[in-house]
């Protein structure tokens, strides 16, 4: 009989419980269908020449990245000084300009130095909606054969490239 | 003057409005299928809208997209297909029945048939034990009150 009462208790413990699992996780955090999917196709115009393309298809047989960002994504500008980084130990990064003003790219890339191989611009998202990308900075790795082994959403940061990225891009060049 | 100032103020609503697209189809079928999408696809900036109500510019470009891909012919299927491929099942509102999502669906009902167990269970209970012995003394006794309150009753009906 004493116990009926401990039952709201109950109830409020276990929703307690599934808030606090709630809390913790991110919603933004979509896990992406595209993993070890292969990777979709991309040609855009280059950010120094229009009339140049950028082509995914020139990278076929290598290990590389794809980096989606903007001028207008402060998360971008955070990520900057790492992507440097990332070129100086030898990472391939092929970016898209996602919806930006070209002039103030090419500003920020010329002040702050250009950490990509190739810059294609994408203006009416097209690349970025075939990428399944949603928010930037956003980040994906892709291997020899074309397909997408990793992918991440927000900055990358040292921590990242220790546990995940190093090891997994050793790992992907060795196969 | 005021009132004119008031009248142009009351135009603005109009003027944010004119920023979501108006699409053109010469194919009224096509339309309801591109109104239908834009309803049913989620808006994955801010994720609690779908594509018609978001003004991000993703979305935009997810309605761009649509109206392409609806203008050229794709089926209903094809559209979300397309961004299922690409943004996961996530980009439904309505979640496809699949293992994954069984618990989602049956969640409701299991939650309900239980409550309903639990109240019947309740109300036997409750019915049980709600009938308690009474003396034959006092039934008489309440009859008595019954009967007096219906004679002061009829006094009453009587002195009118």
């Amino acid at each position: 009989m004493k116990a009926r009462f401990l039952i709201p208790l109950v109830i409020f413990l276990v929703l307690v419980v599934f808030l606090a699992i709630g809390l913790t996780r991110d919603p933004r955090d979509v896990p992406s269908v595209l993993i070890n999917k292969e990777a979709p196709v991309i040609s855009l115009p280059s950010l120094y020449d229009e009339s140049q393309i950028v082509s995914s298809e020139t990278m076929k047989g290598r290990v590389w990245l794809v980096n989606v960002w903007g001028t207008w994504c402060p998360e971008c500008w955070r990520e900057h000084d790492f992507l440097m980084y990332l070129k100086n130990e030898g990472v391939p990064i092929v970016g898209i300009d996602w919806r930006d003003d070209s002039d103030d790219a090419k500003k920020m890339l010329a002040q702050q130095g250009n950490p990509f191989i190739a810059v294609g611009i994408d203006p009416e998202s097209k690349a970025v909606m075939d990428w399944g990308v949603y928010g930037a900075p956003e980040t994906f790795l892709i291997d020899k054969k074309g397909f997408i082994r990793w992918k991440h959403t927000g900055g990358l940061n040292a921590e990242l490239w220790r546990n995940e990225l190093k090891p997994l891009m050793a790992q992907l060049e060795a196969e | 003057m005021r009132r004119l100032l008031l009248s142009l103020l009351l135009c603005l609503p109009l003027l944010a409005n004119a920023t979501i697209e108006a699409y053109q189809f010469d194919d009224p079928v096509k339309e309801a299928r591109y109104k239908k999408l834009i309803e049913e696809l989620r808006c994955l900036v801010c994720q609690n809208q779908n594509l018609a109500d978001s003004n991000a510019e993703l979305a935009q470009d997810m309605r761009s997209l649509t109206y392409d891909m609806v203008k050229r012919g794709a089926s209903e299927e094809e559209v979300v297909t397309y961004m299922v491929d690409r943004y996961g099942d996530f980009v439904m509102y309505r979640p496809p029945l699949r293992s994954s999502t069984y618990l989602l669906w049956a969640g409701p009902f299991i939650i309900l048939v239980s409550a309903v167990v639990v109240l019947i269970n309740i109300i036997r209970r409750k019915s049980r034990e709600a009938v308690p012995e009474i003396s034959a003394d006092d039934i008489a006794k309440a009859e008595q009150l019954l009967n007096q309150n219906k004679d002061d009753q009829q006094t009453k009906d009587s002195d009118k």
